[in-house]
């Protein structure tokens, strides 16, 4: 081995093709297949997409950094199942881009925490966390309330989406700041439109409390309140896999 | 050092600072109240400082071809001081967002200094400011030397170190502003990720042409590792952010890959940069400096090359163990988990190769600190590549999985092996640079060592203990089958090892600026350019060394 080696060693060209031959393999073995093997990601037909406010909600979660201390990945354990909720299956991060499975638990999972407090409490614990829970460690993110939301845009990033593979129809883009609009304000002119184009189960309300001006808050809060939501196919019944039950 | 430059490579530059300064317009123009139009403005007020200095030294008088008898250091010295500056930087906001932890209102009440903002200012500061430019100057630094041939030009060294400091502000005043595509360890948006891209293919033509006119028949093993940090880094970088930006004004995109495969190639990339960015390199590092500190030749040859390839082969397949339990499909997590146990067998030929060259050399290690430095970085690369593979198994990743175990590990390398072989290899690098018999103080070297030992094993205890507490915690179930402890109770028993914890980043930080402080009384002492070894030139007089075909 020295021998051969001592030659390739004295080519530069030949070491850095080895290099990248090599380095490569890896990633084409485990990357590639997951593409195309079919069962990686479930069927879900009742999968839906994120509304224009709760995608905008997700870039808030993103631009806070919030993946850096909790996690969207229940994982296949009997303790995380119990605590959590059920596993996550792949299916339901189908729209996530990018997926935000996170690493570290600082506080707990959120994959499924939509629906298990109430908007208040979102709010008031987003606010002030410690004002909720007395021992939590979390920021305060008061100025969400105060931030209001940009909207005009909000068909640009739509299509920007739909560009990696998100199915959003025309319909959905032309609409997308009216939908914003609509979705915090049950009232409103927009509001039908919001069911029509992403289903009667949509969450329409004043997340924030405040149903004249769509704040931040109201994206955010509305993004938290449907995860674990978009599909009901974790919640179908698959049992717990037996090498988790240990 | 602007007198080096001839006065072509003057002008290039300052063509190349106006097509800089204007992309930087165009951004801030089409980026008006969006964070890209701030960058934009950024851009071009650094390449105008830029042409500014440029100009005034434009009519300067032509180097002489002296020169040519010389390596070329100018952007070493620049590179050594950045690394020290983005060291004190990194480890700064690592200290602030440790404390928070433990104190979460020790901040303003403001959107830029709230937790998820300030981390990746930390985790890109050490990793790419810190990390980064110690890669930089200590590479051309060593290919030079290995090659016996200085750097093709005067013009693309300082391009990439300077270039790759912009890509660095680029990313933490973005996430002051909230600009992260979330991607750990790959926050940087889209227009930050392509100039990267043209830095460090300017980066690999260096590597390439000064190989190209090396003097010595061999490639050095240093060189390996250098050049396998600079292409897998390179395929590593494009791949995971391939994205689609909102529009060119603004700097939101969105991940080309969604779900289960975004996951994939984000751990795949994010293991990998630790690989080939904080391990590949920093060997690089390793086996240039110890056996010259040392002055011992390495041990051996064959597990150099052994750790090379496996490292090189082998770490690719290792991403999935950040993924056992999840929606990623099990024969994934199982390829992950086996190669990160093989992995254990290069790592080792590494670090057992590093300390066999210290054989007959142990007394310079009791009196030498900054050998020391060396010697410890090895040591703590084997523990750490061990505590790796160890929690890559799959049941041992149920517990340590989503708990400080993960972030102790994590800091067992990066303080122990990535920091602490860069200080042993900047201690020798300054001399040498600025021709100095020595540093300035031995005795401050000892200081920051043992600040910089005490702080890492005082860290790296208290994420062992609050990791596998929280773990096991959560997974603690009472006599009735249901679990005994609320999340929020583990949380609570974490707060005595934040503290412990903020108190190691803190002696860590006080070790480097220890060392900051020794090596600016190193710069300002006196030289003695007569001390400058007669065989530290390039052999450009002499008959290339007859070389295969390639």
């Amino acid at each position: 081995m020295p021998e051969f080696h001592r030659k390739i060693e004295r080519s530069a060209i030949g070491f850095v093709l080895a290099i990248v031959v090599v380095a490569s393999i890896g990633g084409f073995v485990e990357i590639a297949p997951l593409f195309t093997i079919d069962d990686t990601v479930e069927n879900a037909p009742d999968m839906r997409v994120y509304t224009p406010l709760e995608q905008a909600g997700r870039d808030i979660y993103m631009r806070e950094g919030c993946y850096a201390c909790h996690s969207q990945m229940i994982r296949t354990l009997r303790d995380e199942v119990e605590r959590y909720g059920p596993y996550s299956l792949a299916v339901e991060s189908k729209y996530d881009h990018p997926m935000l499975w996170g690493s570290k638990r600082t506080g707990p999972d959120l994959a499924r925490i939509g629906g298990k407090y109430s908007d208040a409490w979102q709010v008031a614990h987003l606010i002030n966390p410690r004002a909720v829970v007395p021992e939590s460690i979390m920021p305060k993110f008061g100025w969400l309330r105060d931030n209001p939301l940009r909207i005009d845009d909000l068909g640009e990033h739509l299509t920007a989406l739909r560009d990696v593979g998100v199915p959003y129809t025309d319909d959905m883009i032309a609409n997308a700041t009216q939908d914003a609009l609509g979705q915090t304000a049950p009232d409103g002119d927009f509001a039908a439109g919001v069911t029509k184009r992403y289903g009667e189960a949509t969450q329409v309300r004043a997340f924030d409390g405040n149903p004249a001006t769509v704040t931040e808050m109201d994206a955010l809060v509305a993004y938290l309140q449907i995860l674990g939501h978009l599909t009901g196919a974790a919640q179908a019944g698959v049992a717990v896999q037996p090498e988790a039950a240990q | 050092m602007l007198a080096q430059l001839t006065s072509g490579e003057r002008q290039l530059s300052i063509v190349v600072l106006i097509l800089m300064a204007m992309v930087g317009l165009a951004m801030a123009a089409a980026g008006r109240g969006d964070p890209i139009g701030v960058h934009g403005f950024i851009v071009v007020v650094a390449s105008v400082a830029m042409i500014f200095v440029m100009l005034s030294g434009l009519y300067a008088p032509e180097p002489s071809a002296e020169r040519l008898d010389h390596y070329y250091d100018d952007p070493s010295k620049v590179g050594v001081i950045l690394t020290m500056i983005w060291a004190m930087v990194g480890m700064f906001f690592g200290v602030w967002v440790a404390s928070l932890l433990a104190w979460p209102d020790l901040t303003f009440d403001a959107a830029w200094a709230s937790f998820g903002r300030l981390r990746p200012v930390h985790t890109s500061g050490v990793i790419f400011g810190f990390g980064g430019n110690a890669l930089i100057a200590t590479s051309f630094h060593v290919l030079q030397r290995t090659s016996r041939a200085r750097l093709p030009d005067q013009f693309s060294p300082w391009f990439v170190l300077l270039g790759y400091n912009l890509f660095c502000v680029l990313a933490a005043t973005g996430y002051f502003m909230g600009v992260t595509q979330s991607k750990e360890y790959a926050e940087p948006e889209w227009y930050a990720d392509i100039w990267l891209v043209i830095v460090w293919v300017v980066y690999f033509a260096i590597y390439i042409r000064t190989l190209a006119r090396r003097k010595e028949p061999h490639i050095y093993v240093a060189n390996w590792y250098y050049m396998a940090f600079i292409l897998v880094v390179a395929i590593l970088h494009i791949v995971n952010n391939l994205a689609v930006p909102v529009s060119f004004g603004h700097a939101k995109s969105y991940s080309a890959f969604s779900g289960v495969q975004d996951a994939m190639t984000q751990w795949w990339y994010g293991h990998n940069a630790v690989a080939f960015f904080l391990t590949s390199g920093f060997l690089g590092m390793m086996y240039y400096y110890l056996p010259k500190r040392a002055g011992r030749p390495i041990y051996s040859y064959r597990l150099s090359i052994i750790s090379f390839w496996g490292i090189t082969f082998m770490y690719m397949w290792a991403g999935s163990h950040h993924l056992h339990y999840t929606a990623l499909p099990e024969w994934v997590q199982t390829l992950g988990m086996t190669f990160s146990l093989v992995l254990l067998v290069p790592s080792w030929a590494s670090a057992g190769n590093a300390l066999a060259t210290l054989n007959g050399a142990w007394h310079k290690v009791r009196d030498d600190a900054t050998l020391r430095f060396m010697m410890a970085a090895a040591v703590f690369y084997g523990l750490t590549t061990f505590e790796g593979s160890f929690m890559a198994i799959r049941p041992v990743n149920a517990l340590s999985h989503y708990t400080d175990w993960t972030v102790g590990h994590v800091h067992a390398g990066a303080l122990g092996w990535v920091a602490l072989i860069t200080f042993g290899s900047i201690y020798c690098l300054v001399p040498a640079l600025w021709k100095r018999e020595r540093m300035y103080s031995a005795k401050l070297i000892e200081v920051h060592f043992w600040l910089a030992i005490s702080g890492t094993v005082i860290y790296v205890f208290a994420m062992w203990n609050s990791g596998i507490l929280q773990g096991l915690m959560w997974r603690t179930y009472n006599e009735n089958g249901t679990l005994t402890y609320s999340f929020i109770e583990s949380m609570v028993a974490m707060h005595p090892y934040y503290i412990a914890r903020a108190f190691g980043g803190l002696l860590f930080l006080l070790g480097a600026i220890t060392g900051s402080y020794n090596i600016l009384m190193t710069i300002r002492g006196h030289s003695q350019a007569a001390l400058q070894p007669s065989d530290d030139a390039p052999q450009r007089n002499l008959a290339p060394v007859a070389q295969p075909a390639e």
